[in-house]
């Protein structure tokens, strides 16, 4: 491939980031269409937004903070979609890291670093398999990863609901659970900025003090590190090419001697450590407990979004998560500074995504059918 | 023949060119086709027949060019368009949906509806029995695409186009499935259409069945125009030699067989189709070190689902397959290649020979990948994987000789060649070839056959399947006649008789 101007070119227009980019811009222009349309100047609801991420370091931490989750139930989407499989368990995979960092966490008294290595390889461990039974559902008896992984989230948010109630884990009458031991957060000087010396230093260095005020954690270095192992394992080793061929073409992938009903179950239970990660760095990191779930909380859908938006690939997903975050956080500005109420802010948000996903999950889909059926 | 009308031109175009990137896949080609015409377009693999095709089925945008259809300049922008000016295409590579019915996939987007849009599929089955006899084109409209055999599958495809009241036919390859008998009812039908004054465009690599239906022949090699003869008056080799730009031999030269100790023993196999419908009967079937075993057999009597037995991609109800002695009975695809050493060039190219979206290089590791030097501890190593890939681009002149080319931009012939490369490559103890030679130029098919040659002359066993009984007889030692899922004879092929040998096919006794 040379890389001539014209061949930039052609990439820009043709490619899939030109595309991403201009299917942006539009959904950008819908999403103001949306908020005239409910009475908020639009220039000024996205100034406050683009104030509301860029004006303070905090907010850039928060951006980050938000994001970082989202990333990695973004990793996992996108990892299963490789192999053609359509993780919509991110959720419930999710859920099952994050109860089981926080059990983990709270129940073992071990000593720092190690508390962390421990609670989150065994939350990624339990969610890896909780995404593997799909896998094997659809190996061995051809149920449909949609349907299955579906199922496991309702059974992963009502198996974390009753864990609360537990008197040994969870607080009763609170609808949360203890606070995890000190050793396993990952806060970044998240005691320190708290003794007095911390806040004697903090005080001459306003910046850093700014940064600090959010609840900045190692999640984000993770994320970082899960999109460029991701991207790894797809591109340069033997298994990130046995999935992908399984993923275009598993007729030929049988033919050429791959275990395709293996690969899909390994593919499942990598996305799903994946999402389990991502919940396994939320408790450890941000709110170091877990608290009773009326709903899904919506990491792993998001995850979808954010997959799909980044073109399926780690560093894809690692871009999109960044801006699903400030979308996320820059949005909820606009209810302060405007008096939007979030539905609106929900909308236009919701309006945004939708258009930079849509064209994408139309091309999903119809592959996804072709796999199965045309020729 | 003599159902031309000279005084109107059907299709014109005129100095098309088509480029992909910086590749110039047509050159300023032109073509002029009247009412009634066949008109062939012949040229080695790769050299952009069906690209100029593409173009007027509104598949591709020329770059540059002019397309008039009846004297009218048009833009065809797509297959809808194309439609709408009375051209119907059939692909190279069919676009059926496999679940669905043959029906249903004729219909498809042109569905008749009764009131408040509800399918009439009564009305539309009926349509599609009348034409199907009119042309003599027999399918069964009810039964699904999956099950059908691939001769099949291009006889809906030819029905599709006519249900949509194609006027100008364009047949990419549509013989390069096709038994012999079916090829003869094809040329009927061609010669039924253009006698209602359809007009046919055809492009096929077979130079005898050139001069059997077309009148006029155009000819394209690398991208660029040739000539355009009145078939008439050339022969087939004349053909051959304008097409390639050199001399090709058509006969397979090769010493006799060395035949050695036996490698392969199929002992009384049963395998059932998609269906659950048992096609392989009982098959008993030796091959040896040094021969290349010829199957022949019309399209459907068990030959997809033999291989696939062998290459354990379908289970075998009972009876033995014997490698080396081992019994490989439904062992693994993967213990199949790599510890027994069978490698295949499957039927199917698309299907199951090539990961689409792959480049070629990819595809060339398909089997190996887990191997040094291709890999090391489950990390690959692309540095070597291209090195490889160059290297078979050159021996088997894969065209454009691009390692990166992602197989699904490669012409139908050169994605073939990828498949031989690979596959050869293998070295296998047993190589078996299922169509190895479909959609190749004749340039192409001397090389495979060479190369088929070459591996039994090197000790190793060869099983060849063909619908085409010339390929059979030429190239292999021994034939084994396949019906119903059964060996009905074997004859050497030093003193095979033809008639003979079609007549086993067609299930009768000699
Ligand atoms: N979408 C594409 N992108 C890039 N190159 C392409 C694309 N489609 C075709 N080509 C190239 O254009 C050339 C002509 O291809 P085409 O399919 O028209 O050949 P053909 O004459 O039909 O050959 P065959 O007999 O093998 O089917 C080939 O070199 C092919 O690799
Ligand atoms: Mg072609």
């Amino acid at each position: 491939m040379k890389f001539t101007a014209a061949a930039l070119k052609e990439k820009i227009l043709k490619g899939s980031l030109g595309f991403t980019l201009i299917s942006m811009v539009f959904g950008f222009s819908l999403g103001a269409i949306v908020l005239l349309v409910a009475g908020f100047n639009p220039i000024q609801a996205y100034w406050e937004i683009l104030k509301g991420i860029f004006s303070k370091p905090k907010y850039m931490s928060y951006v980050i903070i938000y994001a970082t989750p989202l990333i990695i139930t973004g990793l996992s989407v996108a990892f299963a979609l490789r192999t053609g499989l359509f993780n919509i368990g991110a959720e419930g995979q999710y859920i099952m890291g994050a109860m089981t960092a926080a059990a983990a966490g709270y129940f073992f008294k071990l000593p720092m670093v190690l508390h962390v290595v421990v609670a989150v390889a065994l939350a990624v461990m339990i969610a890896a398999l909780w995404g593997g039974i799909a896998g094997y559902l659809k190996a061995r008896f051809g149920v449909n990863e949609v349907i299955s992984t579906i199922m496991l989230n309702w059974t992963a948010l009502y198996l974390s609901n009753f864990a609360i109630t537990i008197d040994a884990f969870g607080r009763s009458g609170t609808g949360k659970t203890y606070t995890i031991q000190d050793t396993a957060f990952i806060d970044i000087l998240g005691h320190w900025k708290r003794t007095p010396e911390g806040i004697e230093f903090l005080r001459n260095h306003p910046m850093l003090w700014d940064i600090l005020k959010s609840p900045v954690n190692l999640g984000f270095i993770f994320a970082i590190l899960l999109a460029v192992m991701v991207w790894y394992i797809l591109n340069k080793t033997t298994l990130g090419y046995e999935l992908r061929a399984v993923g275009h073409n598993p007729f030929a992938a049988e033919a050429g001697g791959i275990n395709v009903k293996r690969s899909m179950v390994v593919s499942m239970f990598i996305a799903g450590g994946l999402a389990g990660a991502a919940g396994a760095f939320q408790v450890l990191g941000v709110s170091h407990r877990i608290a009773k779930l009326a709903v899904m909380e919506g990491y792993g859908f998001d995850g979808i979004a954010v997959s799909l938006i980044g073109n399926n690939t780690g560093p894809g997903c690692l871009l999109s998560g960044l801006l699903f975050g400030a979308l996320k956080y820059g949005g909820s500005k606009i209810q302060d500074a405007m008096n939007a109420p979030t539905e609106v802010i929900n909308i236009m948000i919701g309006t945004i995504i939708i258009f930079v996903a849509m064209p994408k999950l139309i091309r999903l889909i119809l592959t996804y059918k072709s796999r199965r059926g045309v020729k | 023949m003599t159902s031309i009308d000279f005084s109107r031109k059907t299709v014109e175009m005129i100095d098309v060119v088509k480029k992909f990137g910086d590749f110039v896949a047509n050159d300023r080609i032109s073509l002029t086709v009247h009412k009634g015409e066949v008109h062939a377009l012949l040229g080695e693999n790769g050299a952009g027949k069906t690209t100029l095709m593409n173009c007027l089925y509104g598949l591709y945008r020329p770059t540059e060019g002019k397309i008039r259809i009846n004297g009218k300049e048009v833009v065809i922008t797509d297959p809808n368009v194309a439609i709408h000016h009375g051209i119907g295409m059939v692909h190279q590579h069919f676009k059926l949906v496999e679940p669905f019915t043959v029906t249903q996939n004729i219909i498809l987007g042109q569905e008749t509806t009764k009131m408040m849009g509800i399918l009439d599929l009564a009305a539309a089955e009926k349509k599609v029995s009348e034409i199907s006899e009119k042309y003599g084109l027999t399918v069964d409209p009810r039964a699904k695409i999956e099950d059908i055999s691939v001769g099949s599958q291009q006889r809906v495809e030819i029905l599709k186009a006519l249900y949509r009241g194609a006027e100008i036919l364009i047949l990419d390859e549509p013989t390069a499935v096709l038994t012999p008998g079916e090829i003869q009812e094809l040329v009927t039908i061609i010669r039924n259409l253009t006698a209602e004054g359809k007009t046919i465009i055809i492009i096929t690599h077979k130079l005898h069945e050139i001069k059997q239906v077309a009148d006029y022949c155009t000819i394209i090699r690398r991208g660029k125009f040739i000539d355009t003869v009145e078939v008439a008056g050339v022969t087939e080799h004349e053909l051959a030699s304008k097409m390639v730009g050199r001399e090709v031999s058509f006969a397979v030269d090769k010493r006799p067989a060395q035949r050695g100790e036996r490698v392969l023993a199929i002992e009384n196999l049963v395998v059932k189709d998609n269906r659950g419908i048992q096609v392989v009967n009982g098959l008993s079937l030796d091959l040896h070190k040094g021969e290349i075993l010829g199957i022949a057999g019309v399209d459907g009597n068990g030959q997809s689902e033999l291989i696939e037995a062998l290459m354990g991609l379908r289970k075998v109800q009972s009876g033995r397959i014997r490698m080396r002695d081992k019994d490989i009975t439904n062992a693994s695809p993967k213990q199949i290649i790599s510890e027994h050493s069978i490698c295949s060039i499957p039927e199917d190219r698309q299907k199951r020979g090539l990961v689409m979206e792959f480049d070629v290089a990819e595809n060339l590791i398909l089997e190996n990948y887990q191997r040094r030097p291709f890999s090391e501890r489950g990390v690959l190593d692309h540095q070597e994987i291209y090195k490889f890939a160059d290297q078979c681009i050159m021996e088997f002149d894969v065209r454009p000789q691009d390692a990166q080319m992602t197989a699904k931009s490669l012409s139908g012939g050169n994605q073939q060649k990828v498949i031989i490369a690979r596959e050869v490559s293998n070295d296998p103890e047993v190589l078996v070839a299922s169509q190895p030679t479909r959609g190749l130029d004749v340039g192409a098919i001397e090389y495979v056959h060479r190369a088929l040659v070459e591996q039994r002359d090197r000790g190793k066993a060869v099983l060849l399947i063909s619908f085409e009984l010339d390929e059979i007889i030429n190239v292999s030692d021994r034939i084994a006649v396949i019906f119903e899922g059964r060996i009905v004879g074997e004859v050497d092929a030093e003193n095979a008789d033809e008639n003979n040998i079609g007549l086993m096919m067609a299930g009768g006794r000699v």
